[in-house]
């Protein structure tokens, strides 16, 4: 008991016992919450552990091994292989053979194999994006409450978006991979798809929280729903758009590498075919090129959100 | 602020005309409007070309997506029937047809007769060029038998007389308007109010009566006909075999498989046994072999399915967590305000970089040769690549907090531990939290890609059925599991997140 402490009037203890009994409850569950999270871990750690082609502890010791792969002959191979230039180990076989995968223009001129795979990749990153914005464009208006009075309208809309964002990537991709013949159609297709549902999601909620009073205007002095929708909220929401464009782009240079690795064409599966056949300096120069590719795609995308929006372009999702 | 000030029509043209510039808008903005549109045409064409899309989607086999669709919600039972020279045939189902062995369906009606016959040995009529189909078709000899192996054709083989039952007429009934009759060299086809007469005159001499309706076609004359019924089913006729596919809706033996005694009973027959029935397997209960049944059920493998999905939501939450657990004291290493220190900040900023920038299937594919295909891969690799980005999400978050709550921590002299606990962890940690959900939301999404290189979970069997065994059934059941999941964790993720940050939760 401190100097401080006086005796409490009846109303002034019943403040306190309620004070208590709240934070008491708070770190009950606090608690409660925390076991249950762990318990969770543990069961999941085991679980996964379990479950797995080597076991985690097995494996640890030899969990740099593949650094050591990973080490080119000498540092010029790492160059050799990004250009396509001949190299001095070169054996006959695959492993060192560089100039093979080589795109000629003229007869002297030439892409290198990575450089034109990365610019495939990059090309479907862009292009569904593209797609994608179109129709979710299209798509944003019909799912925003304050555009469509409808709600079995928007329900629909709504439902269709979730589907095809939830819908698995590499479903659709292995589906027209089995249709089409083996490239990167079907990754487009695939990549559209999910872009459609993000970002008409995205879409409809900066649709939702626009300013109306551009919409009374118009609808005032009698236009149509499309004119209302085209000169009322359009303006002021394209710069939205564009940074969620700008957004999903980056995102989904990384879903096309990855698509690419299972079936997709681009980059990716060149990177999955030489980690797997442990060819070094070919893996070293596509992460290489990767690396700085999204580097770069996500600096002009940020320097680009920036110049349209301002600093709220910053907030993920 | 004063009202509106109100201007006559007159008045407005008139200011239109002065300033022509206000109304019209300008022209810089028009024109780069215009270049936008034009660079996006532009683009739209040269990656038409670029990806000869044209080409591709010409070039695509467009009847086989159909049949790929209509697997995702029905089965086809395959009945072939084979003819013989002098006109008897047999009806059989492939081995692992979906209606189990010796199966009887009653859309197939059959007359039978008894015959006698004389059946060569294999070996002698497989030296003899004429009839080597026939005489397959019709051997009684394990399949392999009729190339002749050595000892076999050292014996000199004994012509064999043999009572058999044959089938004499095979009708088959898709649907209530369509129907195929195999009989004596002929097969009768109806479909939608129309019938196709088709002689059957031996090898080569498949021959229509009249014109070929819409449905049936013939690429060769002389050779087998296909008749397309659209979804329910279709159908070869050549001379000496009439393949049935006949297609039905639903997931086949979804529950037991043909193997399991349970096939084909049931759900009353089914209970029946498992509550006072007699042990079929005495080793264990019948309730306990119907479950185990059901687990393993070879042609939709529950439990191996179950443990892939439970993988990749297992990678998503400890991937999450990790990272958001590794990312948290990090951050406040990365934030300029926190932290005092340039080189510091800029260190741990480029370091998010860089676990951010290596992307999750380079990360993936590098782990999966680590610790080989499993989830503890894909658990890597969800961690590494998610705590670059929620290391950056946390220190922006740092960043924009208000700094009142810290001065007057720091005012009434708090250590510097506790002014980071109670000036700014209750600012921030709302928005920590809710981005960890974000991203464990998506992640459960994305971990069923990452699957698909080998880092664990549903993905690789996704693929396995897609790419390897066309088991588009599977591929289904799979799919509608993948999407429960992803919204039940939507909701689930939404649910918390709002009762973190409010009604707005993003």
């Amino acid at each position: 008991m401190s100097v401080l402490s006086r005796e409490l009037s009846d109303s002034g203890a019943l403040v306190e016992h309620h004070w208590q009994e709240l934070a008491q409850r708070r770190r009950t569950y606090t608690v409660l919450g925390l076991v249950v999270l762990f318990v969770a871990l543990s069961a999941s750690l085991w679980f996964s552990n379990e479950t797995n082609a080597g076991k985690f502890f097995d494996r640890l010791p030899h969990l740099f091994d593949f650094v050591g792969d990973l080490v080119p002959r000498d540092g010029m191979e790492v160059v050799r292989a990004l250009f396509d230039l001949p190299s001095p180990y070169d054996d006959g076989s695959f492993k060192y053979n560089y100039p093979e995968g080589r795109l000629y223009i003229t007869d002297t001129l030439y892409v290198p194999e990575y450089f034109h795979k990365m610019l495939e990749t990059l090309n479907i990153a862009i292009f569904s994006t593209i797609i994608g914005m179109f129709f979710g464009f299209l798509l944003c208006f019909l799912a925003a409450r304050n555009l469509m009075p409808n709600f079995f309208v928007r329900g629909v809309v709504r439902r269709i978006m979730e589907v095809l964002r939830a819908f698995p990537e590499v479903v659709i991709a292995g589906f027209f991979l089995a249709i089409l013949s083996l490239g990167p159609i079907p990754a487009i297709i695939a990549v559209s798809i999910h872009t459609i549902g993000a970002l008409g999601k995205l879409f409809f909620e900066v649709v939702e929280n626009a300013d109306m009073k551009p919409e009374e205007g118009l609808r005032a002095v009698g236009g149509n729903w499309i004119e209302r929708v085209w000169f009322g909220i359009v303006p002021q929401v394209l710069p939205n758009f564009m940074s969620y464009f700008l957004l999903r782009l980056e995102i989904n240079v990384r879903a096309s590498t990855i698509i690419g690795a299972v079936g997709g064409g681009g980059i990716g599966e060149l990177l999955r075919l030489s980690i797997g056949q442990g060819h070094e300096a070919k893996t070293l120069a596509i992460v290489l090129l990767l690396f700085s590719t999204i580097i770069a795609v996500d600096q002009f995308s940020a320097w680009l959100r920036r110049r349209l929006v301002g600093d709220q372009a910053f907030q993920l999702a | 602020m004063s009202g509106h000030m109100m201007i006559s029509a007159a008045e407005m043209e008139a200011i239109s005309a002065r300033h022509p510039e206000l109304v019209k808008g300008s022209n810089h903005n028009r024109i780069r409007t215009i270049a936008i549109v034009v660079g996006l045409v532009l683009y739209m064409l040269y990656s038409w070309w670029f990806f000869a899309i044209g080409h591709v989607l010409g070039n695509a086999n467009w009847n086989i997506a159909g049949t790929y669709l209509a697997d995702w919600i029905s089965y086809e039972v395959r009945p072939d029937v084979r003819i013989a020279a002098d006109g008897t045939m047999q009806v059989s189902y492939p081995r692992f047809s979906p209606l189990g062995p010796n199966a009887g369906p009653d859309w197939v009606k059959l007359e039978t007769a008894t015959v006698t016959r004389t059946v060569g040995a294999p070996a002698a009529s497989a030296g003899t060029a004429q009839t080597p189909k026939k005489s397959s078709s019709f051997s009684f000899m394990a399949p392999g038998s009729a190339t002749g192996t050595a000892p076999q054709a050292a014996t000199p083989a004994q012509p064999q007389t043999r009572i058999e039952e044959v089938v004499t007429r095979a009708e088959i009934i898709f649907d209530h308007s369509t129907s195929i009759t195999v009989m004596e060299h002929t097969a009768r086809a109806t479909h939608a109010g129309e019938t196709l007469l088709i002689r059957l005159d031996g090898p080569g001499k498949v021959k229509a009566e009249g014109a070929l309706p819409r449905w049936a076609s013939q690429p060769h004359p002389g050779e087998k006909i296909t008749l397309a019924f659209g979804f329910t089913g279709w159908a070869d006729v050549d001379a000496d075999k009439v393949s049935i596919h006949n297609r039905f809706l639903g997931w086949a033996n979804f529950i037991f498989d043909t193997n399991s005694p349970f096939f084909g009973k049931s759900f009353s027959e089914v209970m029946n046994l498992i509550v006072s029935g007699e042990r079929i397997d005495p080793q264990m209960s019948n309730l306990a072999l119907a479950w185990n049944n059901i687990l393993y059920n070879s042609e939709w493998q529950h439990l191996d399915v179950w443990t892939k999905l439970l993988q990749t939501i297992v990678m998503a939450f400890v991937g999450t967590l990790f990272a958001s657990l590794i990312a948290f004291p990090l951050c406040f290493l990365a934030a300029r305000n926190i932290t005092r220190n340039f080189v510091l900040n800029q260190a741990t900023k480029r370091f998010f970089d860089f676990l951010r920038s290596v992307d999750m299937l380079i990360w993936a594919l590098f782990f999966t040769r680590a610790f080989g295909p499993g989830p503890l891969a894909g658990i890597s690799a969800i961690f590494f690549t998610d705590t670059g980005t929620l290391g950056k999400l946390y220190s922006e978050a740092l960043e924009n907090i208000d700094d009142k709550q810290r001065e007057g921590v720091k005012s009434v002299g708090a250590a510097p531990l506790a002014v980071q606990r109670f000036g700014v962890l209750p600012q921030v940690l709302p928005v920590f939290a809710s981005q960890a959900l974000y991203f464990w939301e998506s992640n459960t999404r994305s971990a069923t890609i990452i699957g698909a290189v080998g880092a664990g979970g549903i993905g690789l069997k996704l693929w396995e059925a897609m790419r390897t065994k066309s088991d588009w059934e599977n591929v289904a059941y799979m799919v509608v599991l993948i999407l429960i999941v992803v919204f039940l964790f939507d909701s689930l993720s939404n649910l918390l997140r709002s009762r973190l940050i409010g009604k707005r939760a993003h």
